[in-house]
């Protein structure tokens, strides 16, 4: 029934190649001793674990509906998720219906359903569970490639600051200083309308503010590491500044990189919300929590008042950030329990 | 003879850490007359610090608590006190002098305010009166420059004069019983002299009680009355001062004095003890000190030593003084 | 003091020109002056010779880096000129009419945020490790992950619309705008709350754990004087740190709150000014929020150096 090759696609290889490389990476890192010992007092924790589940969940959900073919009931190539739901027959209405109802809402003359809508319907009539589960993927690639695109960058410019200080310290402190000194809403608006709407370049718009913090603490830590005794034995020994830099420095401070960039996660995935507000979000037929939670400013002033939509997205969006905040709460925990904040 | 001033009996000290129960202190008991100064000997890691705060009940919780034993000062048990009445104790009748002098002031008070501030808590001394006697305890512990130093902030001062800051604390309401941890570690060797000397004075003008925690048995000889030497959070052995340096009794004592540099045995090697005190988390069964002894019995590694009276003056735990042999003087440690 | 006082200022001027040039290469790469002057003539098809002439009038026909010498010239000089639409007023007048909504709000909320939250931080770190500080916390990460329109649209809701105890948007001057700042400072303060409380906790619980409450303790200091004394006074350092860190951000961060409560401040002139695309004032607006945000941060740093007496201002 799937026709197998239309499965082949640049886009659909792009998810299962992420997923194959942090899972990778995971495993690689559980070789070294640190990484090991976190794994283990992770597994200890509850909490967690539980809360990686429900990532795990999540992202399960936004990688399903990353992967698109054509159909010849559907005229578009469409995600897993929507085939289900059409398999599923979960038809559109004609407006507004609230969850289980038999009648659409919000209509002079209410009209009969066609379908059954566990979380009822939207204006437009689609369904409320479709457009909440499509709003997984698009919260989970803000926060994840903003997090890949400024991750390097700030590794790297504040590692240069840090160990060579002087003029390359001046530069780039310069740099990072003029951008925080402007509103961060600003340059997102400012950078959003130069790139044009789309969900890649609201993660460069993202990551154009959110670079700075990171590069700030990289600094910071390389400067702590450059002056210790194990750095001065390298550099007395002539070994070269790329191989302190990348064998001595970087092992050093990954640690709190890691924990910074899973800490800002969340932070991320919270500002897509506030950028639907402004008008300069996802761009509409995108699944997106902060569409949905914006109109939901008019619906609440309807009679009846339409809840559903806003309970709906909200409540995917808090529980997301909230296992978010947990996990790297307890990876923070697990990786330096001197940074432990009991 | 008097009553004793403080009277530790069978007291045990627990941490529960990842690495598991860490029995820091387990079993320790000694008495201290009033006036009297006992040292307390052992290397690091012997639980000497821990038997301290636990005199004070400022064991750091929540991984630490005393899990049982008698701590009586003055005939009252401590133990069986609220946390209030503890508190008017504390910094009146028994006070501390810290091990970490460079971190023990608090950085953003000046020294005037810390020094008036154990007075007031205690309402001792009130007022202009405070200030003076802040005063006058900085000119005792030989401050230069008393007046300023009041104004001053912890930063501004070296390790030697922040020590003399918290000594001048302790000594502030004249308790009865000062428990000095460590007082000189920090210090450079002619400091050390100093405070040494002020100690001593200080004890004999005031008559109170010291309980002195030291690594430096050379310390030792020259202010203690009686030593207590610990061992794996234990005291293996304690005895008059001269006693112990001229006749140690149990080998780990032997040990420390023995690598000792002193004049008759000039000329030789030093003698060192081989190994490391065990982690507080696992303490070898039988003897503590068994693996390392040079003097080891058969039954050494199976069964703890008791506690045992060896003279009038002396005890020691181990079992090359079978307590059968001084029938009748056995002590049982719980 | 005064010579690092001096040192920072003149530090902060490549940078504020660096904001400049930032805004400049931004706005040249979004809209072109034409295509404003087609916008804001009033006539339906303006000739060609009608937006010459609104170009030479804004001094957008001179030479681009003359352009950016002059309006940067003119931002250090705070003559921030007009505005680029129909009416051309100074930016100015409107900045010194609608100040005062966004510093009541701003003031008020930074006001309230730093009592309660200290105050919660203080209890939950005296009875720490208690069910009440579990909770506590526990409570604080949930509040960490609702999103901040959730608290706007309930704040209106509920207040607003349920219970009828405040306007739901709006502004009045006077004291009647009390009434109106009432929500949006209320939504202000609890979005942050999570956050802070937690973090303030931390503060004072890395502080409990110093040597210096030992002493005190030792020397029979009772429990409440340990904390709000020392404990306190210590974890006021980094307390005030962060804090003042975000008072620039009170006056601008304000954004969202000002346009979605409609109150008609310096945010929500800003925003408007960026939907008409009206550069001389978002200009003018990011330079003066550059500005304060400069200050802050020097703000930040003398506060540091007048608590903690450790700091020397080099
Ligand atoms: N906060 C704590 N948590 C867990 N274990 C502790 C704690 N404080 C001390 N210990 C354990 O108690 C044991 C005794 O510590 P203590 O500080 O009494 O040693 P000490 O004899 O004073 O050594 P030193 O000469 O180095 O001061 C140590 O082995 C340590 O592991
Ligand atoms: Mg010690």
């Amino acid at each position: 029934m799937i026709p197998f090759k239309s499965l082949l696609t640049f886009s659909n290889l792009v998810p299962l190649l992420a997923i194959i490389i942090v899972l990778g990476g995971i495993k690689r890192s559980g070789r070294q001793p640190l990484w090991a010992e976190a794994y283990r007092r992770l597994g200890r924790n509850r909490a967690a674990i539980f809360s990686l589940a429900v990532i795990g969940i999540y992202c399960c959900i936004a990688v399903l509906d990353s992967i698109t073919w054509k159909s010849n009931t559907l005229a578009q190539p469409e995600s897993v998720i929507t085939h289900l739901f059409h398999a599923m027959h979960v038809k559109s209405e004609r407006t507004y219906s609230a969850p289980f109802a038999k009648m659409t809402t919000g209509e002079p003359h209410p009209h009969p359903l066609k379908g059954w809508h566990v979380l009822g319907t939207d204006g437009s009539g689609n369904d409320v569970l479709l457009q909440t589960l499509r709003g997984c993927r698009t919260s989970i690639i803000i926060g994840g490639f903003t997090s890949l695109l400024i991750t390097p960058v700030a590794v790297l410019l504040g590692m240069l600051a840090g160990y060579f200080g002087h003029r390359v310290d001046d530069i780039i402190q310069y740099l990072y200083t003029t951008l925080g000194s402007v509103p961060g809403i600003l340059l997102n608006i400012a950078f959003l309308l130069v790139l044009g709407p789309g969900l890649v370049n609201l993660c460069f718009a993202l990551g154009i503010t959110s670079w700075v913090d990171l590069c700030r603490l990289v600094r910071g830590e390389t400067l702590k590491h450059r002056d210790r005794e194990y750095v001065r034995a390298a550099r007395a020994l002539g070994v070269r500044d790329l191989r302190i830099l990348v064998n001595h420095i970087l092992p050093n401070i990954l640690p709190v990189v890691i924990i910074t960039v899973t800490l800002n996660f969340s932070s991320l995935v919270l500002s897509e919300t506030i950028l639907s507000y402004l008008g300069i979000g996802v761009p509409a037929g995108t699944g997106s929590w902060g569409n949905m939670i914006d109109a939901a400013r008019l619906e609440l002033a309807r009679d009846p008042i339409i809840w559903w939509n806003l309970t709906a997205a909200s409540t995917a969006l808090f529980i997301l950030v909230l296992a978010l905040n947990v996990f790297s709460d307890a990876l923070r925990d697990a990786v330096d329990p001197r940074l432990r904040s009991s | 003879m008097n009553p004793p001033l403080l009277q530790v009996n069978g007291l045990k000290t627990y941490f529960n850490t990842p690495a598991g129960l860490s029995k820091a202190v387990d079993g320790v008991s000694f008495s201290l007359q009033p006036g009297e100064t006992m040292a307390i000997v052992g290397e690091s890691g012997s639980g000497k610090s821990i038997t301290a705060l636990s005199i004070m009940q400022l064991v750091p919780e929540p991984a630490g608590y005393i899990e049982s034993g008698t701590i009586s000062f003055d005939g009252q048990d401590l133990l069986d006190l609220t946390w209030e009445q503890m508190r008017s104790i504390r910094g009146r009748q028994i006070s501390m002098i810290f091990q970490e002098p460079m971190t023990s002031l608090n950085p953003v008070f000046t020294i005037g305010y810390q020094i008036r501030e154990a007075m007031l808590t205690h309402d001792k001394f009130k007022g202009e009166s405070a200030t003076s006697r802040a005063r006058s305890l900085l000119e005792r512990v030989g401050m230069p420059s008393p007046n300023k130093v009041l104004r001053q902030y912890p930063h501004e001062l070296s390790g030697g004069m922040r020590q003399r800051v918290m000594i001048a604390i302790a000594l502030a309401n004249e308790p009865r019983l000062l428990l000095a941890d460590e007082p000189t570690t920090a210090l450079d060797v002619t400091i050390q002299a100093q405070i040494l000397t002020l100690l001593r004075d200080l004890q004999r003008d005031t008559g109170m009680s010291m309980l002195l925690i030291t690594h430096d048995l050379g310390i030792v000889s020259q202010v203690a009355d009686k030593v207590a030497v610990m061992y794996a959070g234990q005291i293996v052995e304690q005895s008059p001062t001269n006693t112990l340096l001229s006749n140690p009794l149990h080998p780990y004592t032997q040990g420390l004095i023995a690598s000792l540099p002193s004049r008759s045995r000039r000329g030789q090697e030093l003698y060192t003890l081989e190994g490391v005190v065990p982690p507080p988390t696992r303490w070898p069964a039988g003897c503590r000190f068994h693996d390392r002894c040079s003097k080891r019995l058969q039954i050494c590694d199976s069964q703890m030593p008791l506690a045992t009276k060896y003279d009038d003056t002396r005890s020691v735990s181990c079992h090359l003084y079978p307590a059968q042999e001084m029938a009748g003087n056995q002590e049982r440690l719980k | 003091m005064i010579g690092y006082l001096i040192r920072r200022l003149l530090y902060s001027i490549p940078i504020l020109v660096g904001v400049c040039f930032l805004t400049f290469v931004l706005f040249y790469m979004t809209a072109s002056p034409g295509e404003i002057a087609r916008r804001n003539l009033s006539a339906k098809n303006p000739t060609a010779q009608q937006i010459k002439d609104w170009e030479h009038q804004h001094g957008y026909d001179k030479p681009k880096w003359k352009q950016f010498l002059d309006t940067t010239e003119g931002l250090f000089l705070l003559r921030l000129g007009r505005s680029d639409s129909v009416k051309g007023e100074r930016v100015m007048t409107r900045i010194k009419e609608s100040w005062f909504p966004s510093f009541e709000i701003a003031v008020l909320s930074f006001g309230a945020a730093i009592t309660i939250n200290l105050s919660l931080a203080l209890v939950v770190a005296y009875f720490r490790g208690t069910y009440l500080d579990i909770y506590g916390t526990s409570l604080c990460v949930f509040m960490m992950s609702v999103t901040y329109l959730v608290y706007i649209i309930g704040g209106q809701f509920v207040f607003g619309r349920l219970l009828k105890l405040t306007p739901v948007a709006g502004f009045l001057p006077g004291w009647e705008s009390l009434r109106f700042a009432f929500l949006p400072v209320v939504v202000a303060v609890i979005s942050g709350m999570g956050a802070s409380v937690r973090q303030f906790r931390t503060f004072m619980l890395d502080e409990m754990n110093q040597d210096y409450v030992r002493t005190a303790r030792a020397k029979g200091v009772s429990e409440p004087q340990v904390l709000f004394k020392h404990v306190l006074k210590n974890a006021a350092i980094p307390v005030l740190t962060t804090s003042v860190q975000a008072i620039p951000g009170l006056f601008l961060g304000s954004i969202l709150l000002e346009s979605f409560f409609n109150i008609p401040g310096l945010g929500n002139y800003l925003v408007d000014a960026i939907n008409s695309q009206d550069f001389a004032v978002v200009r003018a607006m990011v330079f003066i929020g550059a500005l304060v945000t400069i200050v802050g941060y020097i703000l930040t740093d003398i506060s540091y150096a007048l608590v903690d007496k450790r700091v020397r201002l080099e």
